[in-house]
């Protein structure tokens, strides 16, 4: 149409009349490329202020004191505002958990995968169900541990053993060993790994 | 957009031509909603419903609006806002909160019953398709605006309900953890996920309104349905929207609306959850969480899935959980039976029902505690409800003999009695079809 418009209006120069690339053509593909780029610049913090934000991750580390945990006992301590089970186990628990065949699990790891080296009995999972996100039963006094003697999740049923492992139940996954690290004897640093 | 018998519109006063002249808004609302819009004569009760929603979706708005003046978005103030400075101190607050709870539920319900209108007497079918899938749209909308007002309180279901749902995002292979971190704003439903839910919660109900704008558009090209499926033909088989079906919708909303006051007013918590009463603790899931009502079915069909298949037992719930949604997307091609209203169609009647009470009951099992044979039963109508929608439909279109129609609408209302008192008049009008040689 407007090259119509344009050989009517003036005489036709060899770019105007002509069926071939123009130099106009070039310069409108230039110029919406060059919006187009700059639009797409412009949705950018419109899309990452949705993430976490500092103060977000300026929660990302807990220290936990463990020495008042005994053999058999649990605690729940909050790290990003989620929950983290740190259990102390008894001898069974961990025979319990050594004595599983690899090949049976849906996550295969061992205990010894899954806990520090010399703090076999320090179990440190999120307390949150791999499934959906619930927080799984098991680690206060008194509480269902499940058939496997580790922990329940009520909300859909998932159990997992005394290494956290999932063995029954729609969890695709073992509860979740966070990043941690043993600063004393007694004492825990969870999340150490992701501060700058 | 309409048909050719429909009244035009004519300004009644000079102002009104002034208007008409230079925005013709009055005129689009006659003709839509007016004396303007010719409907099938037939239409039964059922066909009130898509009014009832637009009138709770009014109801949302304008309670939602005033609730939003006095609510507070932090985790911190988010429950007393609502329990104790909107139930307790504004001047009703109570009733207005009350009013907003309900409303949502009976928007579903009416939704509901309009949707299931929908699927029995075939408005999915051409030419009516777009109808369909712009309110497909609007439906997922309305779930996605509900859950999120859902967690607003910030008790005890609000911080679960939100835990569980961006859950689902975190199913999906690689990008899901990522994603779902994205959508909260942080690794578990706080602050960040509170005031965004808000905004969102408050833009939503705008896209529905505009996306409802887009289905009513829709629906007036061809015209509104009706009980027999058979096409308009002529003037005689329609009435004008006003005064007709302004009155009939205007009595009817009365009565529904009695009933969402004798509920609001008298059992205000019965939809509700009482864990909801219990301000949110991130560190403690109730022992039974359920979502609200109407999201039961489709947290039956997600909890079935509940081994690994090829992909793991948590992204198949998943899948099947959106699936259910989406396969009505494809609703029109899959039941290709030219037959639109049920009420000619035996067998697929009887399969409509099946489907209703395979609803019912995941909707029970979704609300209901988790035993190995609830586990069991859910999983028998998860699997009823795509065998309805992927073989079922299909075959029955294909191989069922329909019962004869009858040749216009009007003949279906005043049936042999108009053939009686005119029958002249009526062969006349009427086309040489098959089934009107034999009736005669």
């Amino acid at each position: 149409m407007a090259t119509k418009a344009q050989s009517a209006e003036g005489p036709a120069t060899p770019d105007s009349n002509g069926e071939g690339v123009r130099r106009r053509d070039f310069l409108n593909v230039a110029a919406v490329s060059f919006a187009g780029v700059g639009a797409v610049a412009a949705i950018a913090p419109l899309f990452v202020q949705m993430a976490p934000s500092a103060d977000v991750l300026a929660l990302a580390t807990t220290e936990v004191d463990i020495s008042k945990v005994q053999a058999g006992q649990g605690i729940k301590v909050s790290w990003r505002k989620q929950p983290v089970f740190v259990r102390n186990l008894t001898p069974k628990e961990i025979a319990e958990a050594d004595a599983v065949p690899l090949s049976s699990l849906r996550d295969p790891e061992t205990l010894a995968q899954r806990t520090k080296p010399g703090h076999k009995n320090w179990l440190i999972t999120l307390g949150v169900c791999t499934h959906l996100g619930c927080v799984p039963l098991g680690i206060g006094e008194g509480e269902n541990k499940g058939p496997y003697g580790g922990y329940f999740c009520p909300c859909h049923g998932s159990e997992y053993d005394t290494a956290a492992r999932i063995r029954q139940g729609p969890a695709p996954k073992n509860l979740v060993v966070p990043d941690y690290e043993f600063t004393a004897p007694t004492t825990v640093l969870i999340g150490g790994k992701g501060k700058k | 957009m309409s048909f050719s018998w429909a009244k035009p519109y004519e300004p009644k006063s000079p102002f009104m031509r002034w208007l008409d002249e230079r925005l013709p808004l009055p005129r689009v609302v006659y003709g839509a909603i007016g004396g303007g819009y010719p409907v099938p004569r037939n239409l039964n009760y059922f066909w009130n419903f898509g009014v009832l929603a637009g009138i709770f979706l009014t109801i949302q708005i304008v309670t939602g609006i005033v609730l939003a003046m006095h609510y507070f978005a932090t985790t911190e103030g988010a429950f007393n806002s609502v329990n104790q400075l909107i139930m307790r101190d504004v001047n009703a607050g109570w009733l207005l909160r009350y009013a907003h709870m309900n409303g949502a539920s009976f928007f579903f319900i009416v939704t509901y019953v309009h949707i299931f209108r929908g699927l029995y007497y075939g408005s999915y079918k051409a030419p009516r398709e777009l109808v369909w899938m712009l309110g497909l749209v609007i439906y997922l909308l309305m779930m996605a605006t509900a859950f999120m007002g859902y967690v607003l309180p910030w008790g005890q279901m609000s911080y679960w309900g939100a835990q569980v749902i961006t859950g689902f995002f975190s199913a999906f292979p690689i990008v899901g953890e990522p994603l779902r971190v994205w959508l909260l704003g942080g690794y578990a439903p706080d602050e960040a996920a509170l005031t965004r839910f808000f905004s969102l919660h408050y833009l939503l109900p705008f896209v529905i309104a505009a996306v409802v704008i887009l289905h009513i558009w829709a629906l007036h090209i061809p015209g509104s349905g009706n009980p027999t499926g058979v096409d308009v033909k002529d003037e005689r088989d329609t009435l004008p929207f006003h005064p007709f079906y302004t009155a009939k919708d205007g009595w009817f909303a009365g009565a529904v609306l009695l009933l969402y006051a004798v509920v609001t007013y008298f059992a205000p918590n019965y939809l509700g959850h009482p864990d909801n009463y219990i301000p949110a603790n991130p560190l403690a899931t109730p022992a039974h969480i359920v979502p609200e009502w109407y999201f039961w079915p489709f947290y039956a069909i997600l909890r079935s899935f509940t081994f690994d298949f090829i992909l793991p037992a948590k992204l198949w719930g998943v899948l099947a959980m959106f699936g259910s949604i989406l396969l009505l997307f494809f609703l029109p091609w899959i039941d290709k039976s030219p037959i639109r209203s049920g009420n000619y169609r035996p067998i697929f009647k009887r399969f409509f029902w099946l489907l209703v009470i395979d609803v019912l009951i995941l909707g029970y099992i979704g609300g209901a505690e988790i035993n190995p044979f609830n586990i069991a039963l859910g999983q028998i109508a998860a699997a009823y409800y795509f065998l309805h929608f992927l073989v079922i439909l299909p075959l029955v279109s294909r191989f069922e003999t329909p019962l004869p129609l009858p040749n216009s609408i009007t003949e279906s209302v005043l049936g042999a009695e108009a053939v009686e008192t005119a029958p002249v008049a009526s062969k006349k009008k009427r086309g040489g079809t098959i089934a009107s040689a034999t009736a005669e």
